[in-house]
């Protein structure tokens, strides 16, 4: 079994898994040639766990990320009972059952439930009393950052922000990103690659109920820049950084390959799997996963069933660390399966 | 960097004094441009309420950006405080009152130009302007804190300037002489106003010198 991260780490102690065997990330540029985009998630993390009480129980909010604009009044969550997260989600105590119209207290502020979810008790719509930059002010003083149970200490705000993150759209951290620093990418230029960003709502990566963990991840807002989607058109190869990258863009991807040059912007409903026909992302670059994980199944569109297996064995002979701060892999399409890519190629001189 | 409608700028301390000043003149100039202070401006709607000393600065850097309705290129360093007033010497002064002067004048800064650094190093551009002081450079009696978090803003300053060096990123720390504000009046209230420079003269001339090349890691204001 892979182990997890116990804390963060300094980027540079990061390695690398592809089909070649663990480098550092020191070295992630030589993987990169001329005709080579890097696209990476720009969206910076807001704290999204609210502790608060309702009818004299304690009850968790985690914040699901905003399909509209990111700081509306209405605005959905998911509730945790008891406790805190030193405890497995699976395991925690059971939210108190909530009705529409109850109002859960968080320090003075009253929030109401305006809606429950049919298919789990634990997704509700909340409306809280401010709308914009009062709601964010409130978030940032109230909220803490979404923890991770596999870590040993508490995650500050600033521990779950990429290099280059901007709009405060995650509410947990586009994670393969963080050691992605301006030397990286500056390597990586350097190389004749090149380097874009999209925004995606990166999402909960857990929820502590099995029905709900099924439905993950949830439709998620993104925006393709119009520079992007130029310099996804003249790429050869399109490497996604992160999962979040690589569902915006095959999300986007008729948009991309057909729609005008422009910014695009959409919820990204879909699911990658094993039998997901990619039409964008050639590579993607992304943490440490193993066989049962959502992001595992992701990996499958990349390459076959023996060829992840046969890059898991190196990860754990490896002793490589999975999940939030771990170490990363860089899985790439055998050969671009693309028959009738309408995108545009680089045109020859 | 030249002045444009395309540009959004953060001014802390944006609702007196200099940091008014330059508010209203980079708006007059096209920037969309955020004013932050602890005291509320209803009448300004991208007012943002925070404190730079205690706040966040990911969450200021999050909240300046969606006011601003995109990434903020200028952010300027103009809040600030002198500490008790008036003004003790080191002797008399409390750490807890010289750590709080060093939150606000230099760590506050130093953390909200990280938060703000990393889509402007991935755009390309910006231009990040530090607030210093005469009392950064001199000894004067009871200015050692505050003399001392103005020392240190400008150090900083160096450093980021050459870590940033050919990254687009522009970086400087500007003297602003002496002027008729409530920190002045704070300061020294018995000395005569009419001897003083007028913050919006101040700041227009910074203004102006900031948009030539090349621009120097530290200016005086009066000598632009
Ligand atoms: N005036 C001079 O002669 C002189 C000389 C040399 C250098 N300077 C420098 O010039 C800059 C501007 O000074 P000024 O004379 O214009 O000062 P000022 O009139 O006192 O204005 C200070 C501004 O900063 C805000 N502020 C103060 N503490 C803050 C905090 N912790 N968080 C956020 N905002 C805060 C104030 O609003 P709130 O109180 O509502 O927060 C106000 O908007 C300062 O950096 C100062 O050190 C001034």
């Amino acid at each position: 079994m892979l182990r997890a991260a116990h804390q963060t780490r300094p980027w540079r102690a990061t390695r690398v898994l592809d089909r070649y065997g663990v480098s550092s990330i020191t070295e992630l540029a030589t993987r990169f040639s001329p005709g080579d985009l890097l696209v990476l998630n720009d969206a910076a993390t807001v704290p999204a766990s609210l502790h608060g009480q309702v009818a004299g129980r304690s009850v968790e909010l985690r914040l699901v990320p905003a399909i509209g604009a990111p700081f509306s009044s209405a605005r959905k969550a998911v509730l945790f009972g008891a406790g805190d997260w030193r405890q497995d989600t699976d395991t925690r105590e059971p939210p108190p059952a909530l009705a529409i119209g109850d109002r859960i207290r968080i320090a003075d502020v009253s929030i109401e439930v305006l809606q429950i979810d049919s298919r789990s008790p634990r997704l509700v719509t909340l409306r809280f009393p401010f709308e914009g930059d009062s709601f964010a002010a409130f978030l940032y003083r109230e909220a803490r950052v979404v923890q991770y149970q596999h870590l040993t200490s508490a995650l500050a705000l600033e521990d779950v922000q990429t290099p280059y993150g901007g709009p405060a759209w995650s509410v947990e951290m586009p994670s393969t990103g963080r050691p992605i620093t301006f030397e990286v990418l500056d390597q990586i230029r350097a190389r004749g690659a090149k380097v874009a960003w999209l925004t995606h709502a990166a999402g909960l990566s857990a929820t502590g109920d099995p029905a709900l963990d099924q439905m993950l991840p949830f439709p998620e807002r993104y925006l393709v820049r119009k520079e992007t989607v130029r310099a996804i058109r003249s790429a050869r190869r399109v490497i996604a950084v992160g999962t979040t990258s690589a569902r915006a863009l095959e999300a986007a991807q008729d948009a991309i390959r057909t729609g005008p040059a422009s910014t695009i912007e959409g919820v990204a409903r879909n699911k990658i799997g094993p039998s997901t026909p990619l039409a964008i992302v050639d590579a993607i670059l992304t943490g440490v996963h193993s066989p049962g994980e959502s992001h595992y199944e992701l990996l499958g569109a990349f390459v076959n069933e023996e060829e992840l297996a046969r890059m898991h064995r190196v990860a754990e002979e490896s002793g490589l660390r999975a999940h939030e701060f771990g170490d990363l892999m860089l899985v790439a399409r055998e050969r671009p399966t693309r028959p009738t890519l309408a995108r545009p190629r680089r045109r020859s001189p | 960097m030249n002045f444009d409608n395309n540009l959004r700028a953060l001014v802390t301390g944006g609702t007196r004094g200099l940091g008014q000043a330059l508010v209203q003149q980079l708006r007059e100039r096209g920037v969309t441009t955020v004013s932050l202070a602890r005291t509320a401006d209803v009448d300004d709607p991208l007012f943002l309420a925070a404190d730079v000393g205690r706040d966040d600065a990911a969450g200021i850097a999050a909240r300046a950006r969606e006011l601003a309705g995109g990434p903020i290129d200028i952010l300027i360093h103009n809040a600030s405080t002198l500490g008790p007033v008036p003004m003790p010497a080191l002797a008399d002064l409390h750490s807890r009152d010289l750590a709080h002067v060093f939150e606000v004048n230099t760590l506050g800064p130093a953390r909200l130009t990280r938060a703000l650094l990393g889509p402007m190093r991935a755009q390309g551009r910006g231009l990040i302007l530090a607030i210093s002081s005469d009392a950064a450079v001199h000894g004067y009696a009871g200015w050692g804190a505050y003399g001392a978090s103005k020392a240190a803003l400008d150090s900083l300053t160096r450093s980021l300037a050459a870590e940033l060096e050919g990254t687009g990123v522009a970086v400087a720390s500007v003297d602003p002489t002496e002027m008729n504000t409530k920190m002045h009046r704070d300061a020294l209230p018995d000395v005569d106003p009419g001897t003083l420079a007028s913050p919006s003269d101040i700041a227009s001339r910074i203004l102006t010198r900031v948009q030539r090349t090349p621009l120097p890691l530290r200016f005086v204001a009066e000598a632009v």
